[in-house]
């Protein structure tokens, strides 16, 4: 199967097979107004089989939630059909109404327009905390 | 500008500067009596709270100053459906610190970010009371003489207490230090008290159900009341709230020199007979809250004695 190349976009790769689709609600890239391709369960030599997503449109993307959902997804900006720029994504230290807290005693439930804000509170665990109340997200 | 949101929020040199302070308070009261002249402190309650509060405005008084705000949130604008930033900012007008209670965790905080004057959290819901611990801190201080190589017991309700995870923390950065968590399994210390805080301190620390188990090798036990407002099953509340009662035949196996402390108030879980005690210094612990509170006052200030 071949699939052309990008001029101008960004791709998403070495998604953990599976996680393309949610990555792809989650960005709604759905409702882009470009060429979106999700490929599933690719060959990849690193990960033996991985997601990728592409699209031919240079979109500011919301980087904290995507690398809170898949931390270790690389990013690469294409244009005029090089690579102008690539990032492995880590978690994130701060997350800014990316989840939302759900102690229903958390101030955000109240205070008008208050961001929802948690920090990463011990990366090997994956554990972030409000930063409010300390709940865990 | 510093504010007081959590007891993590001072540093442990800190802490031992507002002892200092505190303790000189003690010894000489009338050389603070007019330190705070001309100053407003103003006491925003938007839940009711007897002690804090009067502890708060004891404390403001003694410095020379005063005291403004309210002691309920229904008597407040926040009952017509204020925001906090909105009666923060207005108050910050009238005030020069603020000392709030609020029934939403993160409150204070919130409350920083619209203010030019200092916010000490007075309680946030099931979250932080810092200057609780501060009273807890003075109290071992002057009852032990020390704040270090200390075993200390925590007994009761060791899962929705708020102030025995900010005494964990606080006392988990003083050497040689030692927790012995009394508590029925239903109500054991949570996880991340453990994993995020003890764990990393290296502080050792053991389990127990057994009060009259644990009593001879303790220097401190910290008694806390079962909770019922904690609780949305009311007969696992009635199942569990008699777990702990500490008795004059308990304490019988105590050491000499172990000191008894509760945050109050207290239900049934410290028998009255135990008062009389002298190692019973939940009273005096009350009494501390208001020197360290007022040493707390002349720092956030930064009034110079």
């Amino acid at each position: 199967m071949i699939i052309g190349d990008i001029v101008n976009g960004i791709v998403i790769d070495h998604i953990k097979v599976g996680q393309g689709e949610e990555i792809y609600h989650a960005l709604e890239l759905d409702k882009l107004d470009a060429m979106v391709i999700v490929l599933h369960n690719a060959t990849s030599a690193a990960m033996g089989h991985k997601d990728v997503i592409k699209f031919d449109k240079i979109i500011d993307l919301d980087l904290d939630k995507l690398s809170y959902i898949a931390p270790g997804v690389t990013v690469s900006v294409i244009k005029g059909g090089e690579v102008v720029v690539s990032e492995e994504l880590e978690l994130p230290e701060r997350l800014v109404n990316v989840v939302q807290c759900r102690n229903p005693r958390c101030i955000t439930s109240v205070e008008q327009e208050l961001a929802h804000e948690f920090r990463l509170a011990n990366r090997e665990k994956r554990v972030y905390r409000c930063i409010y109340c300390e709940s865990e997200a | 500008m510093r504010h007081l949101l959590d007891i993590m929020d001072f540093s442990v040199v800190e802490l031992q500067e507002l002892i200092d302070c505190a303790m000189d308070i003690i010894a000489q009261p009338k050389k603070y009596a007019e330190t705070c002249h001309g100053k407003k402190l103003a006491t925003l309650f938007f839940e009711p709270s007897t002690r804090t509060r009067l502890s708060f405005e004891a404390a403001m008084y003694e410095l020379g100053g005063n005291v403004l705000g309210f002691s309920d949130g229904s008597n407040s604008s926040a009952a017509k459906g204020e925001s906090v930033s909105d009666t923060i900012e207005v108050v910050s007008c009238y005030a020069d610190i603020i000392a709030m209670r609020h029934p939403k965790e993160g409150a204070p905080l919130v409350a920083t970010r619209r203010t030019g004057v200092p916010i000490i959290n007075a309680g946030d819901g099931g979250h932080c009371h810092p200057t609780q611990t501060l009273a807890d801190l003075l109290t071992i201080h002057r009852e032990l003489g020390r704040l270090d190589h200390l075993t200390i017991g925590l007994c009761g309700d060791l899962k929705f207490g708020r102030t025995v995870h900010s005494l964990i923390a606080a006392m988990s950065r003083y050497e040689g230090v030692r927790f012995v968590l009394i508590s029925p399994e239903e109500l054991r210390v949570p996880g991340y008290v453990i994993n995020e805080i003890m764990e990393p301190a290296g502080v050792p620390y053991v389990e127990v159900r057994s009060l009259e188990e644990a009593m001879p090798e303790l220097d401190v036990l910290y008694m806390t009341r079962i909770q019922r407002e904690r609780f949305t099953n009311q007969e696992e509340y009635m199942r569990l709230k008699d777990s702990y009662v500490l008795t004059p035949e308990k304490m019988k196996t105590a050491k000499q020199e172990m000191r008894v402390l509760h945050p109050l108030p207290r239900v049934n879980e410290i028998s009255v007979a135990v008062d009389d005690d002298p190692r019973a210094a939940y009273f005096r612990q009350a009494l501390n809250g208001k020197y360290m509170r007022m040493a707390l006052i002349l720092k956030l200030l930064e009034v110079t004695v």
